[in-house]
C-alpha cells in the first residue's frame, strides 16, 4: 500500500541534516575495507583479457592451443564459450562487447581470456593466442560516421525511425519539443547558430573494475564485483552465460567510483566462463590500460545549436541539433540530451533533434547525467554569447528565462516545486557574483539541469532485541549512501543515528533493486527505509497496545516511544523502541519493517556554477581562481555528501572542459590510455569549490529529497567556455580547451 | 479520456498528431491502446517508455493510475549515471 507520504505535514528534524561521522570511514581509511581487487579465494586463478590491436577487423581465426598448453593455464575461452544470446538485442550486444563474435568494433575489444595459476603466467598465455584479423576500414568521428560512403561499422543497426538516405552508421533518432520555430525565431532580435564538438571522456573512476567469481559443477555460481548494481549484474552475467539468475549470487564489494561506468559488466561473465571452464575461482583485475580501452566512456559528440534572443534578454526560439556516437552500438543518450538541453528554460518555442551514430570507439557507458552536460554546454554556451552580442548580463537573462513552477519544460513535462529561480538569485547575491571581477581575470555562469529518477528499490529493517537498528538495502554505497540511509531511519524511528547499522545484502538476501544511478539512492532507498520504518513502527506501536491493553490505533509515537494518543487513551509511560525490542519473543516474535517497490516522483534537479579564470596569454593555459556551485537539494539528509557530490561533479565537468578527451591516432587507436596523457583534474589545478546547497523541498518525497549526484557535472562544460570566451576575447566551440586550441583561439581573436 | 503528450519522432506513428487522446485508467492500459491503434509505436514501447502524470515522472510502473484531465506526456525510458 503506497502512503500519500507527500501530504504529511512539514517537520522538524532531529538527525537528517546533520553531519555525522560516514559509517565506513574507519574500515576505508584504515584499509580494511574489501574493494574488488583486495577479495581472493583458496586455489584461486588469474585471469587476463586478450583485446584487438585493431579499430575494426573481422576475426577470421583464433588458435588458443599454445596457451592451453602452457603448464599452469587452467581454461581459455573464446565466444564460442558463451552461447548467443536471442531475443534481446542489447543484452546481445552487452555480450558481444564482453567478447567479441565474428569482429572486432574497436581497439580493445575483448577476443580471448586466460585463467592461470599466477598473474604472470596468464599475461604469458594471452601473447600465445593467435589471432588473424582481416582489418577493415574504421570511423572514429561523428560527423565523418554519419558522411555518405563513411566505413561502415556494423550492418543493420537502424532502428525503424531513420530515415532513408541517412549513413548505415545512423541508428536512432529523436525529436522533441513544442511551439512554432519559424516565428520564434522571426520574433528575435538577434539569431545565431554555432557548432559545437565534445571529445568522449571517462568516469576516470580510481578503482580499476575487478571481480572474483566461482561456479561450482552443479552450475551454480558466486561473483563478488566492484559495481553499481550487482541485482542487474547477476541479470546480465546470467543471460550471457545461459544460466538461471537464481543459480547466481552476486555480491557488491566496496567501490572506489563509478560515475555511471560501473552499471554495465565488462569483466564478470568472462571471468565466470573461465570459472566454468577451469572449475576454480578466478580473479580478474583490469589495468588503467584496460579501463580506458576496454570500457565505456562518454559519447562523442557533434552538436548544431541555434538560439534567438531580443533586445532584452528574452530568448524566443531554441533548436539543437545532437549528433552523438556511443561506439559501435546502439545507446539513447542522445534523446537524455535532447530532453536536457533547454530544460532550465521557459520557452513558448523549442525543439531538439537527437541521432545516434555508430563509430569504432569503446562501448558507450552512463557517466554521470548521460548525455546532458554535452547539449548544456551548447546551449548555455549560445546563450552567452548571445548576452555578450546584445551586452545583457548573463545572470539576469537566465533569471528572465528560467524555468519555474508550472513551466512546460522543452520534453514536454509540466513541472513541479524546482528550485533553478532560488538558484541564480542565491547566486546573484553571493560574494563571488557581487565581487568586480579582478583585473586580468574573467567570470563565467551557467546552468546545469537532471531529470532524477527512482526504481525498483526493496529495504529490509529489522530491530534488534537490543534496541539497534539493521538495514539491509540492495544499492552499493558510492557517494555516503549508508550515512544517509542511517539518517533517514534513525529520524523515522526517532533512534540515535549510531545506533542504525546500514549494510548491502547481495542478490540472493534481498528483492531486485537498480542500479546505483540516476542520482536515485538517497530518494528512492531512503523512501523506501522510512517506509520500511514506519512498517516497523506499526508493529512496535500494536505490541505496546497490547501490553497496556488499549487499541493500536490509540497509541502514536513520540521521540523513539510508544506513546498513548491523548487523554482518552489511559495513562501509560512511554515505551521506548528498545524496552519494545527487548520484551519482542514474548511478544510476538522478531520485529521487522519491509518495503518493496517502485519509486516514482523523484524530482528534477537544477544547479548553478560560476567560475573565475585567469588565462596565460602566452602557454594558453587554464587556471581556475574561484568556483561555486548553487544547486537545489530538496532537502539535504547529509550536508557533507551533498557538498561532496556538489564538488566532485563539478571537477569532473570542469576536467570535460579544460583537458580530459580521447585522442586517436589515424589507425584508430587510442594514444593516451592512462593517466599520465589523460589528464583529470587533481587538488592541485584546482581551488576549494563552495557548494551554495538550496532546500526547495521535492513534493515527491516526505523529507523533501531530490537526488544531487548528477546536476553537477552539467553546468561546468559552458561555465568554463564562458569564462575563457570572456577571457580570450574568442570564443571555443570544442572540448576540450585544451592549452594548444586556447592558444589557437587567441591567435586566431 | 486523458490526453498523451508524444515526443516528435513518435507523431509520424500516430497520424502526425502531437497529442492523442485515448481512453485509460492507467500507464499499462495506456500503453495496450497506444500499441492498439497506432502499430508504429510497438518498437519504441518494446525498447522502453516512462511518462509523467501531471509533472511527475513514473519510470515504467504499470498500474500508476490516470486521472480523467490529468497531462500525460510520454517519454524514454529514463537512465542514469
Amino acid at each position: 500500500m503506497t502512503m500519500a507520504l507527500d501530504q504529511q505535514p512539514k517537520r522538524q528534524f532531529k538527525y537528517v541534516g546533520t553531519r555525522p561521522p560516514r559509517p565506513d570511514g574507519i574500515d576505508k581509511v584504515t584499509g580494511r575495507a574489501q574493494y574488488g581487487n583486495d577479495l581472493v579465494a583458496p586455489g584461486m586463478l588469474w585471469a587476463k583479457i586478450l583485446r584487438s590491436p585493431h579499430a575494426h577487423a573481422k576475426i577470421v581465426s583464433i588458435d588458443t592451443s599454445a596457451a592451453e598448453a602452457l603448464a599452469g593455464v587452467k581454461a581459455v575461452v573464446t565466444a564460442r564459450d558463451f552461447p548467443a544470446i536471442e531475443g534481446d538485442a542489447g543484452m546481445r550486444d552487452v555480450q558481444l562487447n564482453c567478447m567479441a563474435d565474428t569482429h572486432v568494433w574497436y581497439e580493445g575489444h575483448a577476443v580471448a581470456a586466460v585463467a592461470a595459476t599466477s598473474d604472470a603466467l596468464a599475461r604469458q598465455a594471452v601473447k600465445l593466442i593467435r589471432v588473424v584479423y582481416e582489418i577493415l576500414p574504421h570511423v572514429t568521428d561523428v560527423d565523418a560516421a554519419m558522411a555518405p560512403n563513411a566505413p561502415l561499422v556494423r550492418e543493420g543497426q537502424a532502428m525503424e525511425n531513420v530515415p532513408a538516405g541517412m549513413s548505415a552508421n545512423v541508428t536512432y533518432t529523436s525529436e522533441f519539443g513544442h511551439g512554432d520555430l519559424t516565428s520564434g525565431f522571426a520574433k528575435a532580435d538577434l539569431v545565431i547558430e554555432r557548432v559545437f564538438k565534445t571529445a568522449a571522456t571517462h568516469q576516470g573512476y580510481i578503482e580499476p573494475h575487478a571481480c572474483l567469481a566461482s561456479m561450482s559443477s552443479d552450475g551454480r555460481g558466486e561473483l563478488w564485483t566492484c559495481t553499481q548494481g550487482h541485482f542487474y549484474f547477476r541479470t546480465a552475467c546470467a543471460a550471457i552465460l545461459g544460466i538461471e539468475a537464481s543459480g547466481l549470487r552476486v555480491t557488491a564489494s566496496e567501490i572506489g567510483g563509478g560515475f555511471g561506468g560501473k552499471t554495465q559488466v565488462w569483466a564478470e561473465p568472462v571471468a565466470l566462463a573461465l570459472a566454468k571452464k577451469s572449475g576454480k575461482p578466478v580473479k580478474l583485475t583490469m589495468t588503467r590500460d584496460e579501463v580506458f580501452r576496454g570500457t565505456g566512456p562518454t559519447v562523442t559528440t557533434s552538436m548544431t545549436c541555434k538560439i534567438g534572443m531580443t533586445k532584452a534578454g528574452r530568448i524566443t526560439a531554441g533548436e539543437a541539433t545532437l549528433r552523438y556516437s556511443g561506439g559501435a552500438y546502439h545507446t539513447g543518450t542522445c534523446d537524455m540530451g535532447a530532453m536536457a538541453g533547454f530544460a532550465a528554460y521557459d520557452l513558448d518555442v523549442v525543439r531538439t533533434y537527437g541521432w545516434n551514430v555508430l563509430t569504432n570507439r569503446p562501448k558507450e557507458i552512463a557517466y554521470r547525467a548521460p548525455g546532458a552536460p554535452q547539449a548544456i554546454y551548447a546551449v548555455e554556451s549560445t546563450i552567452d554569447e548571445l548576452c555578450q552580442k546584445l551586452n545583457l548580463d548573463p545572470l539576469d537573462v537566465r533569471i528572465l528565462n528560467a524555468a519555474r513552477k508550472g513551466t512546460k519544460s522543452s520534453y514536454g513535462v509540466v513541472f513541479e516545486d524546482i528550485g533553478l529561480l532560488e538558484a541564480l538569485h542565491a547566486a546573484k547575491t553571493h560574494p563571488h557574483w557581487t565581487t568586480p571581477v579582478a583585473p586580468g581575470t574573467s567570470r563565467g555562469i551557467a546552468c546545469g539541469f537532471w531529470f532524477n529518477f527512482g526504481g525498483n528499490t526493496c529495504v529490509s529493517l529489522n530491530i534488534g532485541t537490543d534496541g539497534t537498528v539493521s538495514v539491509s538495502e540492495g544499492n552499493p554505497d558510492i557517494g555516503g549512501s549508508r550515512a544517509s540511509i542511517a539518517l533517514m531511519a534513525a529520524e523515522e524511528l526517532g533512534v540515535p543515528y549510531e545506533t542504525v547499522r546500514v549494510v548491502i545484502a547481495d542478490t540472493a538476501s534481498l528483492g531486485y533493486n537498480d542500479n546505483t544511478d540516476g542520482s536515485r539512492v538517497t530518494f528512492a532507498v531512503g523512501l523506501a527505509t522510512i517506509k520500511a520504518a514506519i512498517a516497523a513502527k506499526t508493529n512496535m506501536m500494536a505490541r505496546a497496545a497490547q501490553v497496556w491493553g488499549i487499541d493500536p490505533e490509540a497509541v502514536e509515537w513520540v521521540d523513539g516511544a510508544a506513546c498513548p494518543a491523548g487523554p482518552n487513551a489511559g495513562k501509560f509511560p512511554p515505551m521506548t523502541l528498545a524496552e519494545i525490542a527487548a520484551n519482542s519473543f514474548s511478544t510476538g516474535g522478531p520485529i521487522a519493517g519491509h518495503c518493496d517497490f517502485q519509486a516514482d516522483g523523484a524530482g528534477v534537479s537544477f544547479g548553478v556554477h560560476i567560475a573565475d579564470v585567469k588565462m596565460d596569454m602566452e602557454t594558453g593555459k587554464t587556471e581556475l581562481l574561484r568556483y561555486t556551485v548553487f544547486q537545489d537539494a530538496g532537502k539535504a539528509v547529509h550536508p557533507d555528501y551533498v557538498e561532496g557530490q556538489m564538488q566532485g561533479g563539478a571537477v569532473q565537468g570542469i576536467g570535460m572542459a579544460l583537458n580530459e578527451e580521447y585522442i586517436y591516432s589515424d589507425k584508430g587507436t587510442i594514444l593516451n590510455a592512462g593517466f599520465l596523457d589523460y589528464r583529470i583534474p587533481v587538488a592541485s589545478d584546482l581551488p576549494m569549490i563552495e557548494a551554495v546547497i538550496l532546500e526547495i523541498p521535492n513534493p515527491g518525497h516526505p523529507y523533501g529529497v531530490r537526488g544531487v549526484g548528477e546536476t553537477p557535472i552539467c553546468p561546468p562544460l559552458a561555465t568554463m567556455a564562458n569564462a575563457i570566451s570572456r577571457g580570450i576575447g574568442a570564443r571555443l566551440y570544442e572540448l576540450p580547451m585544451s592549452p594548444p586550441r586556447v592558444l589557437k583561439a587567441i591567435k586566431g581573436a | 479520456m486523458v490526453k498523451v503528450a508524444l515526443w516528435g519522432t513518435l507523431r509520424q506513428y500516430a497520424d502526425g498528431l502531437a497529442e492523442v487522446e485515448v481512453e485509460a485508467a492507467t500507464f499499462k492500459q495506456l500503453l495496450d491502446v497506444l500499441s492498439a491503434r497506432y502499430p508504429g509505436l510497438k518498437p519504441q514501447i518494446a525498447r522502453g517508455v516512462s511518462v509523467a502524470i501531471d509533472g511527475r515522472v513514473y519510470r515504467e510502473a504499470w498500474f500508476t493510475p490516470i486521472k480523467p484531465g490529468s497531462q500525460v506526456v510520454l517519454m524514454p525510458y529514463m537512465v542514469g549515471g
